[in-house]
Parts: C-alpha cells; sequence; structure tokens
C-alpha cells in the first residue's frame, strides 16, 4: 500500500541512518510538551534535495546540487511558540534542542504523551517519484538544449536564451503530541525559458514556464517547444508595445496565471493568522459580501500533481478544498494548528513551512475563482477603452490597507471592445475588498496557472499554484505614462 | 564521524577535489548561531533559536563547473558533497570565462574591520527589550489599536573563504536587528507602518523605545490616506525609498546583466547618466561597516574606496572574475555584491527639499515589483504624502509612479543629507523633477 512506503521512506531517510526510534520520539515529544502552559507539540523531520541545471549562450554553465536535513522542535502554549531546530539527526542533538525549547519555554509539570500511531492518511497526491535520480544529467542536460534550439529556432531576434531546470526531491515526517505520526514525500519539478530579442537596437525580455509535483518525465520535447515558443511570443510583443494609459479604468484579466491578483487582493487577507490578530481587512468580517456575487474562490490543495498542492500539510493534516468567498459573501479562512486552537475554527490543512528551521503558519495551496458564465470575447466586447492584461511579473499586499499590487508583463489596451495596441508593463492597484466589489463579469474558461509560483510572507517561500476565468473589472488603477 | 572546524573543513573539501581530477576548486563555509523573539499585544509571543552550518563547493575542471552544497560539516558529508560537484562538472559545458579569479588578484593583507560583535543578553533580558519597544510604539496614541508585534534578532557566525591558489580567510561577524510595526485605526479604515535598526554592533543600534515611537508615529501619520487624481507632478523619495532607486541601478551595472545584454545602462561607461553633482562609490574596507571585507566572495582583494559614478559620468561596472572575462576586462572584486555604498549629496535637509518640492509627492512605500530591468521602464505602487507649498498637506495611498529609470536619473534635481545610515546602501532623499501619478 502507498501509505506504508511513505512511512517506509520516511523511516528509512529521517529515523534508520540515526538510529532513532519511536521511543525516542515521544520522550523528544514529551520534552516539549513539558513547557509550561503547552497545548501542543509537534517534530518536523525534514530531508530535502535540490538539484538545478542552467544554460546560457548555448552552453550548460553550472548545475548544484544540495542536502538539507534536520528537525525542527515546537511547544505552543496559546499565542506563544517556542522553537528550535537541529541540522543534526542525531539522537543526542535533538535532544539539545528540545532542552533549548524547554528552557525558554520555562518548564512546567512533566507531561504524559500517547504513545506515537501511524495517521491513517489519504492516497498521495503525486507520487513518490524522485525527480533527480529519474532522468539521467546528460538526458537533463539535452532538455536545456532542445529549449535553446527550439527558442532560437523560432525567431531570428531571438539574441539570448537562458534556461533553467530545477527538481526538488523531500521527505518528510511529522511527529505530533496527539500521537499522530504522519509522512510525506513530495517531488517537485520546474522549468523555465527566458529569451531576449532584439530588433533595431531595443531589447525586450520574455519568459515561461511550469511543472508541478511529478518526475521529470512531465517535460517533453512538445511541452519545451510550447514553452520556448510562448516566451518569444512575449518577447516579441513588448518590442512593440506602446507606453501603458495611466488612470482607472475597466480592466480585463486574463484566465490562469492573472489569477495572482486572487492570491494577492484576498488570498492573504484570509490567511488564519492575519485575523486572529485582527490586522486584515477582512478581519472580522466572515458572513459579509466582501466580492461581487459573480466570485466564488476556493483554496484547494488537493489537485493531483498541482505544484501547490499537499497530501498532508506541514503538521500532519490533510489539505482541503476551502471555499473562501461563496458567491460574493466571505465564508471561511486558511488555518492552522495554532491559529484553528486559537479562532475556535476547523482545521483546513493551511499549516506550511519553508523548511525544518521556520515555523509553520497559515499558507495558501491552490488558489482560485471558480468559472462563470460569459465566454472570453463577450468579456472584452463588453469594453469601451480599457486594458486587457494577460500576464503578470508578480504581486504583493498590505494585509492591513488590503492595498495589492501586481505588475503585467503583457497587456494590450482594449478600444470599442477590440484588443488593440500591446502596452508596456504597466502596475495595476486597488484595494482588495473594494476591487472585488468592481468584478462584473466571469468568464467560463477557468484556467489554472503552468506551476511557476512561489508565495513569500515573513521571510519564507513556498510554492503556490493560481487559477481564475477570464474576468472584467470595473475600476482598477492603472499605472502607466500616459495621462 | 567527528566535525571539522571550518577551516580543516575548507582544505578537506579542497583535498578531495583535487584527489578527484579538478584542476580548480573553491569553498566557502559559514556557522551561525542566533536567537530572535518576538512580542505582540505586551506578550512574548515566539523564541527561537538557530543554528546553522552550511559548505558549498565548487570545482572547475577544463573549464567546466559544478556545484554543491550540504549542511552536514563531517568528513563523510563534505567528501559526498564534493563528489556531487565533480559529477556535475562532467555534464556541463565549457566555457573558457570559468575558473577561479585570478591568482595575483587574491587580497594578501587580511586583518579586522571589525565586523563582529556579541549583544550579551540573557533571553530574559531580550525578552523585556521586545516588549518594551512595542509598549512605546503602543503608546504613541490612542489609535493605534492593533499590533503585528516587535521583533528582536542578534545573529554570530564565523566563515571561511578559500581555493586551491592556495587562498585561505577566515572571518567572524554579527548581525542585530530591532523592529516593530503596528496598526492604527480610525472611521477610514487600518494603516500600518513600521520601523527598526539592524547594525553589526547592538552599541550602535537605535534604542527599543526610540524604535518603537518612530514605528508608532509613522503609524498614525498615514491615518486618513487619500487617492489622489492622476496627474504629474515632481517626487520627493525619503531617504529608505531613495536606497531602492540606488538599487536599481547597481543592478543595472550588473556584469551578468551586462554581457548578456540585458539592462538599460549598456555600453555607457564614460557617460553622463546622472547629474553633475551625483556621485556613488564603494567603500569595502570601513572599520566597522555594514558589509566591510578585505575580499569578494572568489578572494580578490577590494580596493578601500572605488567610484561607481563620478559628477554623474559612469566610472565601472560592477564584475566578479566570470563577467569580467566575458566583457574582455578585470574583475572589480564585486564577486557577491557591492560593499558599503555611499551617495553624495546636494547640502539640503529634508524640509529644504519639501520646499524645494513646494507641490508634489513624498514617496514613503513602495510596493511591488514593476521594473523592467532592460528596458529601464518603471511603474510602481506607491505611498505617502501629497505636499503642498512645502508642507504635508495629507497622507496619500493606492497610487502608481511611473516612469523610465534612464530619464528618471537624469531628472534628479537633488540629494538630502538626510541619510539613513542603515543597511549597506547609506544615501538621503532624493528628489524628482517630475513623474506621473497614477490614481483615480
Amino acid at each position: 500500500m502507498q501509505d506504508n512506503s511513505f512511512f517506509d521512506t520516511a523511516a528509512s531517510v529521517l529515523l534508520e541512518p540515526t538510529g532513532l526510534e519511536t521511543h525516542h520520539l515521544e520522550t523528544l515529544l514529551g520534552r516539549l510538551c513539558d513547557v509550561q502552559g503547552s497545548d501542543f507539540a509537534d517534530l518536523y523531520f525534514q530531508y530535502a534535495k535540490h538539484e538545478s541545471w542552467s544554460l546560457d549562450e548555448g552552453v550548460v554553465k553550472n548545475g548544484s546540487f544540495s542536502i538539507d536535513k534536520g528537525c525542527g522542535l515546537r511547544s505552543v502554549a496559546g499565542e506563544k511558540t517556542a522553537f528550535a531546530y537541529s541540522e543534526d539527526l542525531n539522537y543526542a542533538a535533538i535532544l539539545a534542542a528540545a532542552d533549548v525549547v524547554e528552557a525558554i519555554g520555562r518548564r512546567g509539570q512533566d507531561s504524559a504523551i500517547p504513545s506515537l500511531k501511524r495517521a491513517q492518511s489519504r492516497t498521495p497526491l503525486y507520487s513518490g517519484v524522485d525527480p533527480i535520480q529519474q532522468k539521467a544529467d546528460a538526458d537533463k542536460v539535452a532538455m536545456l538544449h532542445l529549449a535553446d534550439k527550439f527558442a532560437r529556432g523560432k525567431d531570428t531576434r531571438v539574441k539570448e536564451v537562458m534556461a533553467n531546470i530545477s527538481s526538488v526531491y523531500e521527505v518528510i515526517l511529522v511527529a505530533r503530541s496527539d500521537g499522530k505520526l504522519v509522512p510525506d514525500v513530495r517531488p517537485l519539478i520546474r522549468f523555465n525559458v527566458s529569451v531576449i530579442v532584439e530588433e533595431n537596437g531595443k531589447r525586450e525580455r520574455g519568459s515561461m514556464g511550469g511543472g508541478g509535483r511529478m518526475g521529470l518525465d512531465y517535460f517533453d520535447p512538445e511541452l519545451i517547444q510550447e514553452y520556448s515558443d510562448e516566451a518569444v511570443r512575449q518577447a516579441l510583443v513588448s518590442l512593440h508595445a506602446v507606453d501603458s494609459p495611466a488612470g482607472t479604468m475597466e480592466v480585463v484579466l486574463a484566465s490562469g496565471w492573472p489569477g495572482i491578483l486572487l492570491h494577492e487582493a484576498v488570498g492573504h487577507g484570509l490567511e488564519g493568522d492575519f485575523n486572529r490578530k485582527g490586522t486584515s481587512a477582512f478581519s472580522g468580517r466572515i458572513g459579509e459580501q466582501v466580492a461581487s456575487k459573480h466570485c466564488t474562490v476556493v483554496d484547494d490543495g488537493t489537485l493531483q500533481d498541482r505544484r501547490g498542492s499537499l497530501t498532508t500539510d506541514d503538521e500532519g493534516n490533510a489539505t482541503q478544498n476551502t471555499v473562501l468567498i461563496d458567491k460574493g459573501i466571505l465564508t471561511g479562512y486558511m488555518q492552522d494548528e495554532q491559529n484553528a486552537r486559537l479562532m475556535g475554527m476547523g482545521l483546513t490543512g493551511n499549516g506550511r513551512r519553508e523548511s525544518f528551521a521556520h515555523l509553520p503558519m497559515p499558507r495558501m495551496t491552490n488558489t482560485y475563482m471558480h468559472a462563470g458564465d460569459y465566454v472570453p470575447e463577450e468579456i472584452i466586447a463588453s469594453v469601451k477603452k480599457g486594458l486587457y492584461a494577460v500576464n503578470f511579473s508578480g504581486g504583493q499586499v498590505d494585509i492591513t490597507s488590503g492595498k495589492f499590487v501586481f505588475s503585467s508583463s503583457e497587456a494590450y489596451l482594449i478600444e470599442n471592445g477590440k484588443v488593440t495596441k500591446p502596452v508596456k508593463g504597466a502596475t495595476l492597484i486597488g484595494n482588495g475588498p473594494e476591487a472585488m466589489q468592481t468584478i462584473s463579469m466571469v468568464g467560463n474558461d477557468m484556467a489554472l496557472d503552468s506551476g511557476i509560483g512561489v508565495c513569500g510572507k515573513e521571510g519564507q517561500s513556498v510554492p503556490v499554484g493560481v487559477g481564475q476565468p477570464t474576468l472584467k473589472m470595473d475600476a482598477l488603477t492603472v499605472g502607466g505614462v500616459e495621462l | 564521524m567527528s566535525t571539522l572546524n571550518l577551516t580543516q573543513a575548507a582544505e578537506y573539501a579542497l583535498e578531495v577535489a583535487k584527489r578527484g581530477g579538478a584542476d580548480q576548486a573553491e569553498a566557502s563555509l559559514h556557522q551561525g548561531t542566533g536567537l530572535s523573539l518576538t512580542a505582540r499585544q505586551n506578550e512574548l509571543e515566539t523564541v527561537e533559536k538557530h543554528n546553522d552550518g552550511q559548505i558549498v563547493v565548487s570545482v572547475y575542471n577544463d573549464h567546466k563547473t559544478g556545484s554543491a552544497s550540504s549542511a552536514d560539516l563531517t568528513r563523510d558529508g563534505i567528501k559526498s558533497t564534493v563528489e556531487a560537484a565533480l559529477s556535475i562538472a562532467t555534464f556541463t559545458g565549457k566555457d573558457e570565462c570559468l575558473g577561479l579569479a585570478d591568482a595575483d588578484r587574491m587580497a594578501t593583507n587580511l586583518y579586522d574591520l571589525d565586523q563582529d560583535h556579541a549583544w550579551d543578553k540573557t533571553v530574559k533580558e531580550f525578552s523585556e527589550l521586545v516588549l518594551e519597544c512595542e509598549a512605546e510604539a503602543l503608546r504613541q496614541d490612542p489609535r493605534i489599536v492593533n499590533s503585528e508585534g516587535a521583533s528582536i534578532s542578534s545573529y554570530r557566525g564565523s566563515g571561511v573563504y578559500a581555493n586551491s591558489h592556495g587562498f585561505l580567510s577566515e572571518g567572524k561577524g554579527s548581525q542585530h536587528s530591532l523592529s516593530c510595526s503596528v496598526i492604527a485605526a480610525d472611521e477610514n479604515g487600518m494603516q500600518r507602518d513600521y520601523w527598526y535598526d539592524a547594525n553589526r554592533n547592538p552599541a550602535n543600534l537605535q534604542s527599543a523605545l526610540e524604535i518603537g515611537r518612530r514605528a508608532g508615529e509613522r503609524t498614525v501619520a498615514r491615518l486618513g490616506s487619500q487617492k489622489i487624481g492622476s496627474t504629474t507632478a515632481p517626487v520627493l523619495f525619503d531617504p529608505v525609498m531613495a536606497k531602492s532607486l540606488v538599487g536599481h541601478l547597481l543592478g543595472s551595472l550588473k556584469g551578468g546583466a551586462i554581457y548578456k545584454k540585458a539592462s538599460f545602462m549598456l555600453d555607457k561607461i564614460d557617460h553622463t547618466i546622472l547629474p553633475e553633482f551625483f556621485n556613488l562609490s564603494e567603500n569595502p574596507h570601513l572599520k566597522g561597516g555594514n558589509n566591510s571585507s578585505l575580499h569578494d566572495s572568489e578572494g580578490v582583494a577590494t580596493p578601500a574606496q572605488r567610484s561607481i559614478v563620478e559628477n554623474g559620468v559612469l566610472q565601472s561596472y560592477i564584475l566578479g572574475s566570470y563577467t569580467a572575462r566575458k566583457l574582455g576586462t578585470q574583475s572589480t572584486a564585486n564577486a557577491g555584491g557591492v560593499r558599503n555604498i555611499r551617495l553624495s549629496n546636494t547640502g539640503q535637509g529634508f524640509s529644504d527639499l519639501l520646499k524645494e518640492l513646494n507641490t508634489g509627492l513624498l514617496v514613503t512605500e513602495l510596493i511591488g515589483s514593476g521594473v523592467n530591468s532592460v528596458t529601464g521602464d518603471y511603474s510602481r505602487g506607491a505611498a505617502g504624502f501629497w505636499i503642498e507649498n512645502g508642507e504635508l498637506a495629507y497622507p496619500v495611498e493606492e497610487i502608481t509612479i511611473a516612469g523610465n529609470l534612464v530619464n528618471m536619473y537624469k531628472n534628479i534635481v537633488a540629494i538630502g543629507n538626510d541619510t539613513d545610515e542603515r543597511g549597506n546602501t547609506h544615501c538621503g532623499s532624493i528628489l524628482l523633477e517630475s513623474m506621473t501619478i497614477a490614481g483615480s
């Protein structure tokens, strides 16, 4: 059974090399629970291999490889957390880290914890393949050369091609003071092609990539060609882009990656920690209309093989498909163990951490909007003068004021219902709750992104997914230079 | 399986690389410990103990390279890390420019630059300090109703860099910081702002009370922020935001962007790219500086001072050995980055600059990543204050400022003497003649 094989993998990678046994983990958890007022404690064992290869000027110039392993130890008492970690998986070293947690948390009563049992978990959402082992290094190098060949072959204006392939193989084991022992084996791959084109001395960049939780076979020649062609197409469009308009106007967002809007405009503001602390523009607003009735937004960590998916979150809880906004009404927050407890709300499986050396907190998985009824052409046709934004390079939000920005890397003017000239990268800025109210049309073409998202919060990066159908916002500020 | 000290570990890594057939090799190691605490709403929230170590190895074989890293500093761990790098170097392609920096450029005179200071406090003393900082912020104004908390962190570590030219350098460094972020609310909604300080020497840090006070004042000042109509106006970047303009300039001068022709500052050496009063230098040897070192991350000796822009004229790019060879020139000892950047000023204080601006925008926050490093096109979300007749009129938010960096740099009309001395770049406020502001 798949379930047991993950346990076996976790035990062989994380416990057996240093002779750790279940009773050691129980003793450690007992120590952590001795902290005064401790509600719960956990051990997070992690082994992560990273490999990356990069090409530029037609040469695979560098490859790098790293192995990280360690154990994070945490004891939580109400709103307080004591945390330490060890990069050495020997029992003595981990015990020393437990002593640190006990010392900083102030020792309370000796506590007994239930004996650890393998938790029944769901069928894994991805295979336990090790993408680094799965393909020979020479094949990885050949894949990069293929991207170089495709991109240069696409157009003579292509001057530089940069391609990168990276793979992660991660094995984790969560041991919890409630007696649950939960493993996960997580592959993660990413391929990226970036080009620079030149025409009459003018240069522009374009890039495209994708990936997910699977082996490197996913990047077949057809997909590599698709990434290369798309990078070239974007760069060529930018060569002829005119200055972007400035001011408040109707904005149509394309399907897929522009879902980064939801991630910034509402996603972060619905994370449990900010709402427990009352620091989010969405705090205390469950049951209220926070978006137009066309909007249903979910965070779904259960999608097969997706970059943002997890079979279990980093606290050993199963991920879920959580409805955040239902037809415009705020219905829920994303929670981790501590914030769910403090708010008296249910777990949603959103407790994530960058590594054993970081504390978990509520984080998004795959955040997207459900499809509506309009065909995309109909949405564009409804705009007299506005902006059609197709691709974005990134975004950021101030969750307290609700202000978000995102930067377009491919956008066009809409004039009299028709997409006309491409415009240079413009920043879109708005207020999350207000902007979501102005969504007046939602397309029937829901799409997820290609698997490239990285989300940063309090210095911790985690892979995420976003998605949305084509949609129209009636009023959003576009930060161009043309008044 | 005994753990080696960093110097032994570096020497062992180079030995394994040599035995494995590498022409050249380099190893960079660090080890450190730290403590960080956060407090929120007058309660201690988290206490974290950090304990890190890492080795990064690069090997070169016939101008082909491979790199590997690991936290495992045992002999076995180092051996498998070097072997991983050697294996990679059999699959990567040849590039004549790859390799160690030239042997005759290695730093020879190594001495102490005062980079390491202890912050001798117990967990209890740190917690008192962080609580005091937040409490001071909370008491600034009754409209401060909530908090993201205050945090304090103290880190000390040692590092070794060694390469097969026989170069080996050991160093120690510390980093201590204190920050606070609070939330104020009125009938128009919530606003958040923060203040922080960071330094290698805790004696140089602003006090917990000072940081708390400024976090509180800055937050309250943003209450009642308005959106303004789209317009064109002069823009003053406060010293913290001005650093980002210097940062975009430095980014455009990096060798990697130049040799790939992916920069808006291509072919601009000896060209006037900024006003005549603009002088930008790097000062790697400053005693007690926030980022001082006698050599770069390849062992190349750094100069005490190097001019990057002089009287508005671009003097040089920012190069390590690889990018220098790509461009047919010499490394500027900037592998790993620039050190202790200093910008000249035009003599005015902050209030003088507000008067000079007269009516326009003061930017105190920028969000989003809207800078195209190839073309210089610039469009970012901004917040700050509208200025009328040289005085703060009201706070503004949810606007963008846009332009092209090539023109923005030429449009700088003044640099204040209100220098922010935190971090790697020290500069004052920067006044731009005009930018497009998009709002309602």
